[in-house]
């Protein structure tokens, strides 16, 4: 964007902003990547385990059901948690729109994007939530695992101890991000960034979704698939 | 800040956006498919072909994690010590991934090695699926279970 400007400009001597970034924005980065610490210590400790493990269940197997299947037919490994890493990509998008327009001082667009935004939020919940029931249904809890290794023996309950700590603590990180763009969306109706003069809240706020997408592409890989 | 937004650049970036979508979507699609051909040829697949199409799918997970970072989150267009001050300290997963890896995987081949008991317990098939486990974990009813052991 404006990085044509940037190129000759002396971030460093004084009296600008070095990073020209807001405040609050840097500091989201901040938290962002200490966030990303706590993910990527979650994910390397399973990881781990799973190296240090001679057998895994196979997750085409676990993961292989979906709403309204008719009892008996065919394992449909991957198509549920595939809709929900589309719902989750999507909702990305509206909320770079979102960004975008209020970028433009657009106060319509920013509303209609973040409230698409939070349905798509809303629906990864519900994905989950009927995931997780699914699953306790199935017998698999924090410290429960009815599943066998791919190769036929006998499972550990780490598996499902990683899964349900890693896909609930990324799913309360979904909830925070529904609640905070449903603050957001008051706030833009209430005309308090009209009022500001700029929606840089709204930039933070989709700074935080987007984590929470990017969480999801590594979760979803490296639980559903590899 | 010294941004300049009229209507053209709002539809260039909204362009753009809709671009990255199209990379994302089709980047999950292609990770799909290697998880779809895995799964439907994983008889009479080798462990190697295995192992590449697992290492396809985790290069192919950190580009769209780029184009998340750098488009939707932005990075790409912050200034320079901006990135560097994110992405430096996170190089640090690059230790992390190998060191810790290689770890597990050492524990594991020394435990084989040297607790045979352990090796031999787990290449043990548990033939009926949540039976050979029902007395370790209290099994709750699942469909899938047809016959009860008799000596319960």
């Amino acid at each position: 964007m404006s990085t044509t400007a940037v190129q000759n400009t002396k971030w460093w001597n004084g009296g600008k902003s070095p990073f020209n970034l807001e405040y609050g924005k840097v500091m989201m980065w901040y938290f962002l990547m200490s966030d990303a610490f706590t993910f990527g210590a979650f994910l390397i400790s399973y990881g781990t385990i799973r190296f240090s493990t001679n057998g895994w269940p196979d997750p085409n197997h676990v993961f292989s059901s979906y709403p309204f299947k008719a009892e008996g037919s065919a394992a449909a490994p991957l198509v549920f948690v595939s809709l929900m890493t589309f719902i989750l990509i999507v909702s990305s998008v509206t909320m770079v729109l979102a960004v975008q327009a209020g970028h433009h001082q657009d106060k319509k667009g920013v509303v209609r994007n973040l409230i698409l935004t939070i349905i798509g939020g809303a629906m990864f919940l519900g994905c989950q939530a009927w995931e997780w029931t699914h699953l306790f249904q199935e017998g698999a809890w924090w410290g429960k695992n009815p599943f066998v290794n791919a190769d036929g023996t006998h499972a550990t309950t780490n598996f499902t101890n990683y899964f349900f700590t890693i896909t609930g603590f990324h799913g309360f990180h979904v909830f925070s991000g529904v609640i905070i763009n449903i603050v957001m969306l008051i706030m833009t109706l209430n005309n308090t960034f009209e009022k500001r003069g700029h929606y840089l809240m709204i930039e933070k706020a989709g700074l935080y979704w987007h984590f929470v997408d990017l969480v999801w592409v590594f979760v979803f890989t490296l639980f559903y698939l590899v | 800040m010294a941004h300049q937004y009229n209507a053209e650049t709002y539809a260039a970036v909204k362009k753009e956006i809709w671009k990255i979508t199209w990379i994302l979507s089709i980047l999950t699609l292609i990770e799909l498919a290697l998880g779809y051909w895995m799964y439907f040829s994983h008889a009479t697949m080798s462990h190697s072909m295995v192992m590449f199409i697992k290492g396809t799918i985790l290069i192919l997970m950190c580009s769209k994690a780029f184009y998340i970072v750098a488009y939707f989150m932005h990075l790409k267009h912050e200034i320079k010590n901006m990135i560097m001050t994110i992405v430096v300290p996170l190089m640090l997963f690059i230790w992390f991934i190998i060191s810790f890896l290689y770890e597990g995987n050492s524990y594991k081949n020394l435990r084989n090695t040297y607790d045979k008991h352990l090796q031999e317990q787990t290449t043990i098939k548990v033939e009926e699926k949540h039976q050979g486990a029902a007395e370790k974990h209290e099994t709750n009813k699942t469909h899938e279970i047809k016959t009860e052991p008799a000596h319960h």
